[in-house]
């Protein structure tokens, strides 16, 4: 047990982080390198410029919670959505466990999280994940579109929050969702470049793109203001 | 049958080709080989490799089936909420498998596509604004029509539509000759009301080259002596074409790109031989959005822009009543509650909302704006081809419905649509559903309200004291 969780701390680790971060970054450039102006419609070195203006607001009204025609529209699904999210982006950054963690590969300790807000941000992401399901299952439109692997993915990054937040509180059989998280979370890593979880580097790509395809080709010129998203 | 004798991969290139085709009335032959059209996977799969690139493909792998494209969706909205309706669903289910499929799809699926491609989207792109991750299904179903199209899987009326584009360089048999004709016709008729006025031809160096939609000329030719009325009221130095006149693209619905590049270089030749300083457009919207904004690309031109500036009328009419260069009567101003429609292909997908708003500010006292309007409006329901294709007749009028409501919230019996597509859809949905509406393109709502100035009216008045 000891030694796999030396392994898991420490060299697995740093695979499952390298395959993560360099996967996500081929994923990306390689999106760059497949993009083609004459095929996409889009003349994007010459306006660049003013792509990037347009880029940077797709991505950013995204990026706040009701913050676009489409967040207000879907208020329950937006609660959800954020409520996920915040909690899979900041908890693996600003964990107390974390810290320890990174404090033996990096040698320094990094700022995290008093242990009641992130127990607080765990549970919001578990309920946000709770209502996203719910809403898969209950929504004609959703359940018709959602396949096994949109399941899966779900499942896959709602496991290293609920074993996470067991293991912190130290709930019966500790070692076991200890060791539980740490494997779900770096098979996460590991399978993120490849899975439609890509979307963590590939969202902010597409979104940029459209945000440069309006704001190059479609109106940018004629608007005055960035597309009302 | 590898390949129909009406119904195959070959576009039209002949007007012989195209009599024989326009001579199977309502498709009744095309469709019946259509059932039988072999599908050629490695020809299918060799284009989907060489177009589909990042951009498409990653949409179509990260869509998060998240459905918050559904409500946005005209069709869904009016389908009952047929999860079918979706636009994710119908993108995934289509285009989606045949990548999946490494091309190895049937004759049914490649019809059901055809299906989804015309008839359960008008490529409004409406959908692509209200996913998280920008993923617009409208450019994708107008990829898929070109790989349809490729495949020989397109509606009869397209098929004919970029046919005549290659035969004509007309989306309708208009010949230079009759386009010509019908100008100076029209200059002819025109000029006993205006007497000074003109139809200019081919003048080079003109500050204004105008360039139209071939329905004008073949079913609406007063809207040519409109344009030119209101050029004449403003002052403007301008000419007309006679070759690269017409704007349209039914190409850009069939998804003929070729057709698409042939038929827009027939325009940028024009400018390039006439060298106006600006090029006005009609109030249409798809030969705005094919001419002005894709064209570009269609011929390769590294900057996206066509070779001469060039707007929508309703840039240029705006300028002309923010410049006074057009005077509205306040007598003669709309007075009854009027609304208007939203072009998707110039206001969703070109920005010139603001254009269309400022106009009604000088010419309605009771202006009132559809929920939703602007970037946000609904396809009138009739927009990519589908107001054209008989096949899907049913679908196009249960689609009229989103905008038939919207249409009764305002309390407005007036829409103004200044593009024909719309113009249509709405005429047609005042057939179907029997409103009680009216509707209207700007100019001759314009001519109606119009100052005429002191030298034009002495000038009728000689007119008419000569005659």
């Amino acid at each position: 047990m000891r030694d796999l969780y030396m392994f898991l701390t420490g060299p697995g680790l740093i695979v499952a982080l390298l395959v993560f971060f360099g996967g996500l970054a081929a994923r990306a450039l390689l999106y760059v390198q497949g993009l083609d102006w004459k095929l996409d419609r889009v003349a994007y070195i010459p306006h660049f410029k003013q792509g990037l203006k347009g880029a940077a607001q797709s991505i950013y009204r995204w990026l706040i919670p009701f913050g676009t025609h489409g967040w207000r529209k879907s208020p329950f699904f937006t609660v959800g959505f954020f409520a996920f999210h915040f909690g899979v982006i900041v908890l693996p950054l600003l964990v107390a466990g974390h810290a320890v963690i990174a404090e033996n590969l990096l040698g320094f300790w990094l700022p995290h999280l008093p242990p009641a807000a992130a127990d607080f941000f765990t549970l919001c992401a578990i309920g946000g994940a709770g209502l996203i399901l719910a809403r898969r299952i209950a929504l004609p439109e959703v359940r018709h579109l959602s396949t096994w692997r949109d399941y899966a993915v779900l499942g896959l990054a709602t496991l290293p929050l609920l074993s996470g937040f067991l293991a912190a509180r130290h709930f019966p059989g500790y070692d076991y969702w200890l060791l539980l998280h740490m494997v779900s979370a770096e098979a996460l890593l590991i399978l993120a470049p490849f899975t439609k979880l890509s979307h963590i580097a590939l969202f902010f790509m597409s979104r940029a793109q459209l945000g440069m395809d309006y704001s190059i080709k479609r109106g940018g010129d004629y608007r005055g203001t960035s597309f009302p998203w | 049958m590898p390949q129909g004798s009406l119904c195959n991969r070959e576009p039209i290139k002949t007007e012989e080709a195209l009599k024989t085709l326009l001579a199977d009335k309502g498709g009744v032959v095309y469709y019946k080989e259509m059932e039988e059209l072999d599908v050629d996977s490695d020809l299918l799969w060799s284009m989907l490799k060489k177009t589909c690139k990042s951009r498409t493909r990653t949409w179509l792998e990260i869509c998060a089936r998240c459905g918050m494209c559904a409500e946005s969706c005209h069709f869904y909205r009016v389908n009952e909420r047929d999860p079918e309706q979706v636009p994710a669903f119908k993108i995934q289910s289509t285009l989606g498998e045949m990548i999946r499929r490494k091309g190895r799809v049937d004759n049914a699926f490649m019809r059901r596509a055809m299906d989804y491609a015309w008839g359960r989207c008008t490529c409004c792109n409406r959908c692509g604004t209200y996913c998280p991750h920008g993923i617009d299904t409208g450019v994708m179903f107008s990829y898929l029509r070109g790989i349809l199209f490729a495949m020989g899987f397109v509606p009869w009326e397209l098929k004919i539509g970029s046919g005549m584009h290659r035969v004509y360089k007309a989306q309708m048999d208009v010949t230079s000759e009759d386009w010509v004709d019908t100008c100076e016709w029209m200059e002819e008729e025109t000029c006993e009301e205006w007497p000074d006025l003109k139809i200019p031809m081919d003048v080079k160096g003109a500050d204004v080259l105008y360039t139209l939609n071939a329905r004008e000329p073949k079913h609406y030719p007063e809207d040519v002596a409109q344009a030119a009325i209101l050029f004449h009221l403003a002052g403007e130095s301008w000419t007309m074409a006679s070759e690269g006149w017409e704007q349209t693209s039914l190409a850009m619905f069939a998804g003929d790109w070729e057709a698409c590049r042939l038929q827009v270089q027939n325009v940028y030749d024009a400018i390039e031989r006439l060298r106006p300083k600006l090029v006005i457009g009609t109030e249409c919207g798809h030969a705005h959005r094919a001419t002005v904004v894709e064209g570009p690309y269609w011929v390769g031109r590294p900057d996206g822009k066509p070779p001469a500036p060039y707007i929508h009328y309703v840039q240029w009419l705006a300028k002309m009543l923010r410049e006074g260069r057009i005077k509205i009567d306040p007598a003669k101003k709309i007075k009854e509650p009027v609304t208007l429609q939203d072009s998707c292909n110039y206001v969703r997908n070109h920005g010139l909302a603001r254009c269309t708003r400022e106009i009604m500010s000088y010419i309605a006292e009771d202006f009132r704006e559809m929920t939703p309007n602007r970037e946000n409006n609904y396809c009138c329901g009739g927009g990519g081809g589908l107001n054209g294709i008989g096949r899907y007749r049913k679908e196009r009028n249960k689609a009229l419905m989103t905008k038939r409501d919207q249409i009764i919230a305002t309390g407005a019996q007036l829409v103004i649509a200044p593009c024909h597509n719309c113009w249509d859809a709405i005429r047609d949905l005042e057939e179907e559903y029997q409103l009680g509406i009216r509707w209207s393109f700007l100019k001759p709502l314009i001519i109606s309200m119009a100052v005429i100035p002191d030298h034009l009216k002495a000038a009728a008045e000689d007119f008419v004291n000569e005659a």
